[in-house]
């Protein structure tokens, strides 16, 4: 083993179970991750290169060929598409003399997609290296690669004024927060940790707590909504040597920003919220599972863990009592399926993002096989306030069945994108208004995975977990955007996000995908739509995982709620051929063979 | 596309040895049939004959007009069944498919070439350009001194793409699987079909070999 | 024992049974393509605990929802429904997904006969499968001494990551490569070159397609009497069930 990568092991104990961390140091130190590297990664961490590539093949972000001194991603979201992407894309590739998916000839950048990176309220957005820079122009691309070109450094760039990374201020010159609301809830401003903490561990129970979350009727904010206080419960109850507390800040799912903005204005809130269910359950370790998309939020989240353990907050004996909980931060590598609380668990062990065959659940044997307690990042501060106030303060917002607030991420076009905080009860129309939206078509809430609504027939639905059961994604489209273009993104969407592990979501969304191109490209037919609908509940049906399970969703809705654009895309077959036999494509290829092969050796 | 003496004659153009109407009478009063081999090796019209005798008992029922072994070129009218081996590969096949589908009233994909391209459907993995490349401009065989070229000409067929399944161009209405089909499985669907029974084929003898 | 119903049927399973063996057990036939039955290859005596839950085609309706039969465990009163015609057409379906997904020329492939995709092929009356055919370019890998990994007719079920394991140091002999449609199964030259005949030979039995490849078997049986025309896979697959 060479002596420069020593101490990249030792920080993590050469526990292969870190092998994110690890791969993360050497492509940070090296600008990617070279086959000696790895070699040695196998060698350290007791696991084959090929165990080694098994992971680092899964992720985005994760670079074993060389791709440039300065890494650029630009998210490709539909609301990217409708605010100048474009213009965007052919500045970077002008300015850069670099092809997307490539590098150009100086080394200097590598350009390549991402999907939705967390920035919908001010798209056009791209990740340059570890910072992100957004409401781009094509002039502002101009600015920032030719200060790129002269040698700054991309946090240079985005941070002017040099503010150091682990203040608010660095994370509040690189992005907006854009919160339309007054507080709720959520985003309380100065609280008293410390006293919150102190009443929790001194004066409760861990059985009460879990009650008081029981009572409040508070549900998992990220989109699957289990009740908070049962998945405590369980946890409590569970059999283990160790138990552990994730906090899901993955945040995946296009068009949902509303942990980052959390994260930005109220981590605390989050890591008291973690405190809080650790105590319940009785857990000594927490893990924020982070995506790589946010890496500017990393030292500053770090420093919020630092200030708690400065003030006895966090780590061993808190507040003096023997109750021990310390925090540690796991980087996502690019992969929407980690959201997924199994794949997250199996990415926290340093492995590829495949969600598990389920039961086991998690809270029975989650990390390392041990009970652990996947949480969203809203959920936990909502736990938070909770538990400073009480269940029944929680009761009165919010629906019987949906207690309190939850926030929304809208982006799109209405003319304040943005954080809303809004009480479950509240219905679409209300909130359209409130986000400004005008001439609003189709709204899609939860992101692909979720519903596609039509304003005009759904306008009067109402946010709650029987009705509008929302992530707090929500992306609003006028009429003049084009849903058929829409859905055929999602679709194609799924297809790269697809952990490739189960026959239905693997091959059959590449069905769903080619069906949408057939639509749009005019060639569809009655039978088409109808395979659609037979093949979606295959999918549906079949699926190992959540993702499987959803990607045939705005297929379906829109189908449903917008049926004249597809119906007056699809045409009746005339004559003996299918109307989806491309005679075009299947005749064109001979004569260009011959004109290159031929024509051109004449020349 | 170099030009060429536009003196042809079509091999179905020319004269026929007439049929007395007798025998004429009997063949038309039979249920007709039409056969075609498109992108495949024939073999499956060569397993049509291995039923043997038994081919005997359906010739009584049955008329084959267009086909391999008969002397038909073109399929002289309306037809009950047709029995197609072999993929798309170039535009003849698509366009004498067409015909085929536009004249029967039910036509059966048989064998591996027709089902799923077969055989033939292996250089769908490779760009058509590269198969030309391979196959006349760096073959081992090519004359040296010639000058490169690849069959390219307004009287030979274009080649498609890929080599295409019969269902991904037309509607098909029964499949026999095989490489070949045995003759006592194309036996027994044909023997459902042309007795009015459905389509039925045991998995004892689906086979995709 | 529990009490179960299949296909409206009450019959007993064994606790700590999954779905898809407590069937079997009763003469009721579930196809599956990633599972495993019995002793794993590492030699532990294995109880419903190979399942891996890649190929979906074990899928039945479990107390009205559909489900992997093979990952879950049979309980008191569970209705499984197997011949039910909306989830057996979904078996069908994942089959010829996987047909047309692949490259698989059955005519010219050394496991023709003994090829688990090919015999539930029969099983579910595939003739031709509804979804197009990709032909997508795979490479084949031929590089280790005694196995040709024929990638075109790789199903991704994981048998051979999972549970082909090197004697001495129980790392993986394959692994995984890329993510989605892009992901395809890397072998490990060293160590595969160091496989004993057995070991190579039990991979390629294991292997439930023709991708891993033995170098030293070709087309070593006649036609007529192969693997699954001597018994078909459901036969097999219920030998030693109730009514056997």
């Amino acid at each position: 083993m060479s002596d420069i990568n020593q101490n990249i092991f030792e920080r993590y104990n050469f526990d292969r179970s870190r092998l994110m961390d690890v791969l993360w140091d050497f492509q940070r130190r090296d600008n990617y991750i070279s086959s000696d590297n790895i070699k040695d990664i196998a060698l350290c961490l007791k696991l084959s290169v090929n165990d080694v590539k098994e992971t680092l093949s899964f992720y985005h972000f994760f670079l074993d060929k060389p791709f440039g001194k300065h890494h650029i991603y630009l998210s490709n979201t539909v609301i990217a598409k409708m605010n100048g992407y474009d213009e965007v894309r052919q500045a970077l590739e002008n300015e850069t003399g670099c092809r997307f998916n490539g590098v150009d000839k100086t080394q200097a950048f590598g350009l390549a997609d991402a999907n939705c990176i967390g920035l919908s309220d001010q798209e056009p957005a791209m990740m340059v290296d570890e910072v992100v820079f957004t409401q781009l122009t094509p002039d502002k691309v101009k600015n920032i690669i030719e200060k790129l070109k002269q040698g700054k450094t991309a946090e240079e760039i985005a941070n002017p004024k040099r503010y150091a990374s682990n203040t608010l201020d660095y994370v509040h010159a690189i992005v907006d927060s854009n919160i339309r609301t007054a507080s709720r809830v959520l985003f309380k401003p100065e609280r008293n940790y410390k006293k919150i903490l102190n009443t929790l561990i001194t004066a409760t129970k861990p059985e009460d707590v879990i009650e008081t979350l029981i009572e409040s009727n508070l549900k998992g904010r990220g989109g699957a909504g289990f009740p908070t206080g049962l998945k405590w419960k369980l946890g409590r109850e569970a059999q283990g040597k160790d138990k552990y507390i994730i906090c899901n800040a993955d945040e995946g799912e296009p068009g949902t920003f509303k942990d980052r903005v959390l994260l930005t204005e109220s981590p605390k809130d989050v890591l008291l919220g973690m405190i809080a269910a650790a105590y319940a359950i009785g857990s000594n370790y927490g893990i924020i599972y982070l995506r790589a998309e946010y890496w500017y939020l990393k030292a500053f989240l770090q420093q919020q863990i630092q200030d708690f353990r400065d003030n006895g907050l966090l780590g061993k004996q808190i507040l003096a009592t023997a109750f021990s909980f310390d925090v540690r931060i796991q980087m996502g590598a690019g992969s929407y399926v980690c959201g997924d609380e199994t794949a997250l668990i199996e990415s926290c062990e340093g492995k590829r993002g495949t969600p598990r065959v389920k039961p086991p659940y998690p809270i029975q044997q989650g990390y390392l096989g041990m009970p652990t307690s996947v949480n969203n990042v809203e959920t936990l501060a909502c736990a938070s306030r909770i538990i400073e106030e009480n269940s029944a303060w929680y009761n009165q917002l919010g629906t019987p069945e949906s207690t309190g607030t939850r926030l929304l991420s809208i982006s799109g076009d209405c003319s304040q994108m943005g954080i809303y905080e809004i009480e479950w009860g509240t219905s679409l129309n209300s909130v359209l208004n409130m986000a400004g939206a005008v001439n609003a078509n189709y709204v899609q809430i939860s992101g692909p995975a979720g519903d596609s609504l039509s304003v005009e027939k759904e306008s009067e639905r109402v946010f709650c977990y029987s009705d509008l059961s929302c992530n707090g994604s929500l992306m609003i489209f006028d009429h003049t955007r084009d849903i058929l273009n829409i859905v055929s993104d999602y679709a194609a969407f799924f297809v790269e996000e697809s952990c490739g592990i189960c026959v239905p979501c693997r091959a059959g969304g590449v069905e769903l995908k080619n069906k949408m191109h057939r639509i749009i490209d005019g060639k569809a037919t009655q039978l088409d739509i109808d395979e659609i609908k037979q093949w979606s509940k295959l999918i549906k049906g079949t699926s190992r995982c959540g993702l499987g399970t959803a990607m045939p969703n705005p297929i379906l809705a829109t189908l449903e709620k917008f049926s004249d654009i597809y119906f007056e895309k699809i045409m009746v077959q005339k004559g003996p051929l299918l109307a989806s036999f491309n005679r075009e494509e299947a005749m064109s290829a001979h004569e260009l063979a011959y004109d290159n092969l031929v024509h051109k050796g004449e020349e | 596309m170099t030009k060429c003496n536009k003196n042809e004659i079509f091999s179905h153009e020319l004269p026929t040895t007439p049929i007395d109407p007798e025998t004429q009478a009997k063949r038309d009063a039979k249920i007709q049939v039409a056969m075609i081999g498109f992108c495949g090796c024939w073999g499956c019209t060569l397993s049509f004959l291995d039923m043997d005798e038994a081919l005997i008992a359906l010739l009584d029922k049955v008329n084959i007009t267009r086909s391999s072994i008969t002397d038909t070129k073109r399929i002289p009218g309306r037809m009950a069944l047709g029995f197609i081996e072999g993929g798309i590969a170039n535009s003849e096949n698509i366009a004498v498919l067409e015909e085929y589908r536009e004249n029967c009233d039910v036509l059966i994909s048989v064998g591996a070439c027709a089902i799923w391209g077969g055989v033939p459907a292996m250089r769908n993995v490779i760009p058509l350009e590269e198969c030309f490349r391979e196959a006349y401009i760096d073959s081992e065989t090519a004359v040296p001194d010639a000058k490169k070229t690849i069959p390219f000409h307004e009287d030979i067929p274009t080649i498609t793409t890929k080599v295409m399944p019969l269902h991904e161009v037309v509607k098909i209405d029964y499949f026999i699987p095989g490489c070949p089909p045995d003759g006592a499985t194309i036996l027994k669907v044909l023997d459902d079909l042309i007795n009015g029974r459905e389509f039925d084929l045991p998995s004892a003898m689906n086979r995709y070999d | 024992m529990v009490k179960i119903i299949i296909d409206g049927k009450e019959v007993n399973a064994e606790i700590g049974d999954n779905v898809l063996e407590a069937a079997a057990k009763n003469n009721v036939f579930i196809p599956s393509l990633c599972y495993v039955k019995g002793e794993s290859v590492k030699g532990e005596s294995v109880k419903g605990e190979n399942c891996l839950g890649t190929c979906r085609t074990c899928s039945v309706k479990v107390n009205g929802n559909i489900m992997a039969a093979c990952t879950i465990a049979v309980c008191e009163g569970m209705n499984i429904e197997v011949n039910e015609p909306e989830v057996t057409d979904m078996r069908k379906a994942l089959v010829e997904l996987l047909f047309s997904e692949g490259n698989h020329n059955c005519p010219s492939c050394e496991k023709s006969g003994r090829c688990e995709l090919q015999a539930t092929g029969y099983e579910v009356d595939m003739m031709v499968s509804r979804f197009p055919y990709r032909f997508t370019p795979r490479q084949v890998d031929h590089s280790s001494k005694f196995i040709w990994l024929e990638r075109d007719r790789c199903i991704f079920c994981q048998r051979c990551v999972e549970l082909v394991r090197d004697k001495a140091t129980d790392q993986k002999i394959f692994s995984i490569r890329g993510r989605g449609t892009n992901a395809r199964i890397e072998i490990d030259k060293a160590l595969a070159d160091n496989m004993p005949a057995e070991q190579v030979r039990a991979a390629s039995d294991l292997c439930p397609v023709g991708c891993i490849i033995d170098k030293s078997q070709g087309f070593d049986v006649p036609i007529g009497r192969r693997k699954f025309e001597i018994e078909t896979i459901k036969e097999r697959a219920l030998k030693g069930s109730i009514d056997d």
